[in-house]
C-alpha cells in the first residue's frame, strides 16, 4: 500500500483542488482529507456520512470553588497562564489549558479535577469516487495532530478492508503539529506551490519539513502563468537540487467555477487546468508505481 | 488597539491586507507581529532592517539515571505520553512533550532536569519607522504557540499592533487571537472561503472579539459570504475585487497599497471602523 500526501506549507494553493482532482482520476483508494481545522474536501467530494465517532483530544482542568483555598499553586505551577482569578475565585480558561494535569496533581487540596470533553468528531463516508476518511475539530480546539493521526489509521485500515492499495491525504497548511502528522508513515509528498515569493519562501519550509522526515517530494507549481519568472526560478532550483518538478498548472477560472458547483475541475470541464491536473496524475502515478 | 487578522482557509490574502494595513497607518503608531510562525510571509513584502534575534526554547524532561529508580511515577503523570518507562529505562519522546514541568515536579526522587530545547527563534527590527517583528518555528518541530506567546509579549501597547495570524481554527490561531481587541477576518466569497469563514467566526466568538469582515477576489465565486454576513450581522469592511495585476504585484513581493497607493485612504477608513467598533 502507498500513501500520497499533499502539503504546501503555504495556504491555499491549491492542494484541495488536485486532491478533488486524483480522488476523481485514482482507482481503489481511500481519500483522506487530514485539514481537521478547516475540511474542505467534504464540499467537493459531497459525501454520504457512513461512520461518525467523536473524538477526544485532551483533558481540561475545572476548579471546585467549595473545595478551592485560594493557596494559588495551581497559578504557580501552570505555564500556560490558564489559572483566572475573577472576583477573589480562581478558575481555569478552559482555551488557554493544555490539559497536562500539574494543577490537578499540585493542588493540595484536591479541589481540582479532569474532564475530557468531545472536541471533534471524524467519519467515514461513501462518495461517487469511493471511501472518504474525515473529521472535524471544533474550532478552537487543542490536538490536531492526534486526529489527524487518527483519520489515517482509519483509511489504513479502510484500504486494507477494501483491497485499495493507494491512500491520497489532503494535508492542511502550515509546518506544525497537524502537518508533522500527517507527514508520519506517508510514501511520497506531492507539494502544491504558486509562482509567489510567499509561496516559494514556504515550500522551503515544507520541503525541509519532509526531509526531516523522510518522505520523498514531489513539486508542482499552481498558477505558474501569474508570475512566469518566478515559476522558471522555481524549476531551475528544483532541476538543481534533483527535486522532480512534475507539473505547472495554469491559472484558470474554471477551477473557481467548479469549487462553486461543489465538483473537481475535471469532473467539472476540459478547461486548460483540467488538462494540467491529468497530466499531473499521470507522471505522479509514475513516482507512486516506481 | 491590537488587531489580529485570520481567516480560517488559507490563502485567502491574510498578509495582503496585514500588511497594507500596516503600511496606510502613521508609521511611527504601528508595529506589525507575523505571528504565522509556521509560514511566515509578512517580511517578504516589507524587507525589514532585522536589529535582533532571540532563540525560543520549551523546557523538556532530561532524567538523571544514577538517581532514577524507574517507579514510573513520571510517566504516570505526564498526559501527553512524552516519558515511558520500558524494562530498565526512561524513553523520552521529546516531539510529544508540551513542555509543562509536571514530570519533574512528580518525580519522588528528583531524579529529572529540565533543559531547554530550542523550536524556533524571534527576529525584530523594523520597516522604516515601523516596529516590526516575526517568528520561525524550527522544521520538524510541532508547537507554534511558545513562539507566538513570544512574539505577542513584544506588543507595544501605545500602537496599532497588527497581528498577522495563521490558517485554521487550532491552538496556533487560538494563543495568536488571545488578548486581542479585534479580529479581522479575511475571505473569498467561495464555498471553500465561506465554510471557512464560519469555523473562523465560531474561534472569535468563543474568545468575544469584535469581528469586521474583507471580502478577497469580491467578484469571483458565489453570493453565498455576502449573504451569511448579513445574516449573521458581520460588518464587511471591505471588497477588494479579482485583479490580475493585483496578483502579479503579490507575486513579486510588492504590497498592494504601494501598487495601488489608492487603496491607503480605504485602509485608513477600514482601520477607524474598527476603533469606532471596539469603542475608541
Amino acid at each position: 500500500m502507498r500513501e500520497l500526501i499533499l502539503l504546501s506549507g503555504k495556504g491555499g494553493t491549491g492542494k484541495t483542488t488536485v486532491a478533488a482532482s486524483f480522488a476523481h482520476l485514482a482507482e481503489r483508494k481511500v481519500m483522506v482529507d487530514a485539514d481537521v481545522d478547516a475540511a474542505n474536501l467534504e464540499l467537493v467530494l459531497s459525501p454520504q456520512v457512513k461512520e461518525k465517532h467523536e473524538f477526544r483530544g485532551g483533558k481540561v482542568a475545572i476548579i471546585e470553588p467549595a473545595l478551592c483555598t485560594a493557596c494559588e499553586r495551581c497559578a504557580e505551577v501552570c505555564r500556560f497562564q490558564a489559572v483566572q482569578q475573577r472576583e477573589g475565585e480562581y478558575l481555569i480558561d478552559p482555551i488557554a489549558c493544555e490539559g497536562c494535569a500539574v494543577c490537578y496533581y499540585e493542588c493540595p487540596s484536591e479541589a481540582i479535577h479532569l474532564e475530557e470533553p468531545v472536541s471533534g468528531h471524524w467519519f467515514i463516508s461513501d462518495t461517487s469516487y469511493g471511501p472518504l476518511v474525515h473529521a472535524q475539530l471544533r474550532p478552537a480546539q487543542e490536538n490536531s495532530g492526534k486526529l489527524v493521526t487518527i483519520v489515517k489509521q482509519e483509511a489504513r485500515q479502510l484500504a486494507l478492508a477494501q483491497g485499495c492499495d493507494l491512500i491520497i491525504v489532503d494535508g492542511p497548511p502550515g509546518i506544525g503539529c497537524p502537518v508533522i502528522a500527517t507527514t508520519a508513515g506517508a510514501d511520497l509528498a506531492l507539494l502544491v506551490t504558486e509562482p509567489t515569493v510567499a509561496g516559494v519562501h514556504d515550500l522551503e519550509r515544507i520541503l525541509s519539513t519532509v526531509a526531516h522526515f523522510g518522505v520523498p517530494p514531489l513539486v508542482c507549481i499552481n498558477k505558474y502563468d501569474i508570475n512566469p519568472q518566478v515559476s522558471q526560478a522555481i524549476a531551475e532550483d528544483c532541476a538543481a537540487r534533483d527535486l522532480p518538478l512534475i507539473g505547472s498548472i495554469p491559472f484558470d477560472q474554471a477551477v473557481t467555477e467548479a469549487m462553486v458547483q461543489g465538483r473537481s475541475v475535471v469532473s467539472y470541464s476540459r478547461s486548460p487546468a483540467s488538462q494540467a491536473i491529468e497530466r499531473l496524475w499521470k507522471e505522479t502515478k509514475r513516482f507512486l508505481d516506481s | 488597539m491590537k488587531i489580529a487578522i485570520a481567516s480560517g482557509k488559507g490563502g485567502t490574502g491574510k498578509t495582503t491586507v496585514a500588511v497594507s494595513l500596516a503600511l496606510s497607518l502613521p508609521q511611527n503608531q504601528v508595529q506589525l507581529l507575523d505571528c504565522d510562525v509556521e509560514a511566515p510571509n509578512a517580511h517578504l513584502f516589507l524587507n525589514p532592517t532585522i536589529q535582533g534575534r532571540e532563540d525560543v526554547a520549551i523546557l523538556r524532561p532530561s532524567v538523571d539515571e544514577t538517581r532514577c529508580d524507574l517507579c514510573g511515577r513520571c510517566a504516570e503523570v505526564c498526559q501527553f505520553n512524552a516519558i515511558a518507562v520500558v524494562g530498565e529505562k526512561v524513553l523520552l519522546f521529546p516531539e510529544l512533550c508540551h513542555g509543562c514541568g509536571g514530570c519533574k515536579l512528580a518525580c519522588p526522587l528528583q531524579a529529572i532536569e529540565e533543559v531547554p530545547h530550542v523550536i524556533g527563534v524571534v527576529d525584530w527590527g523594523s520597516v522604516g519607522e515601523m516596529a516590526f517583528a516575526y517568528g520561525l518555528l524550527n522544521p520538524g518541530d510541532p508547537m507554534p504557540p511558545p513562539i507566538i506567546r513570544r512574539l505577542k509579549a513584544m506588543a507595544q501597547g501605545e500602537k496599532t499592533v497588527i497581528l498577522d495570524v495563521s490558517p485554521g481554527t487550532s491552538c496556533p490561531v487560538v494563543e495568536s487571537l488571545r488578548g486581542s481587541d479585534y479580529c479581522l477576518l479575511v475571505t473569498e466569497p467561495t464555498p471553500f472561503g465561506l465554510h471557512d469563514l464560519k469555523l473562523a467566526v465560531e474561534v472569535a466568538r468563543e474568545l468575544k472579539l469584535p469581528m469586521g469582515v474583507v471580502i478577497n477576489r469580491a467578484d469571483i465565486g458565489d453570493s453565498g459570504v455576502e449573504r451569511y454576513c448579513q445574516e449573521e450581522g458581520l460588518p464587511i469592511l471591505m471588497r477588494i475585487p479579482f485583479d490580475r495585476r493585483i496578483a502579479e504585484a503579490y507575486s513579486r513581493g510588492t504590497p498592494l497599497v504601494e501598487a495601488f497607493p489608492d487603496y491607503k485612504l480605504r485602509f485608513r477608513g477600514m482601520c477607524k471602523e474598527m476603533e469606532k467598533q471596539v469603542g475608541r
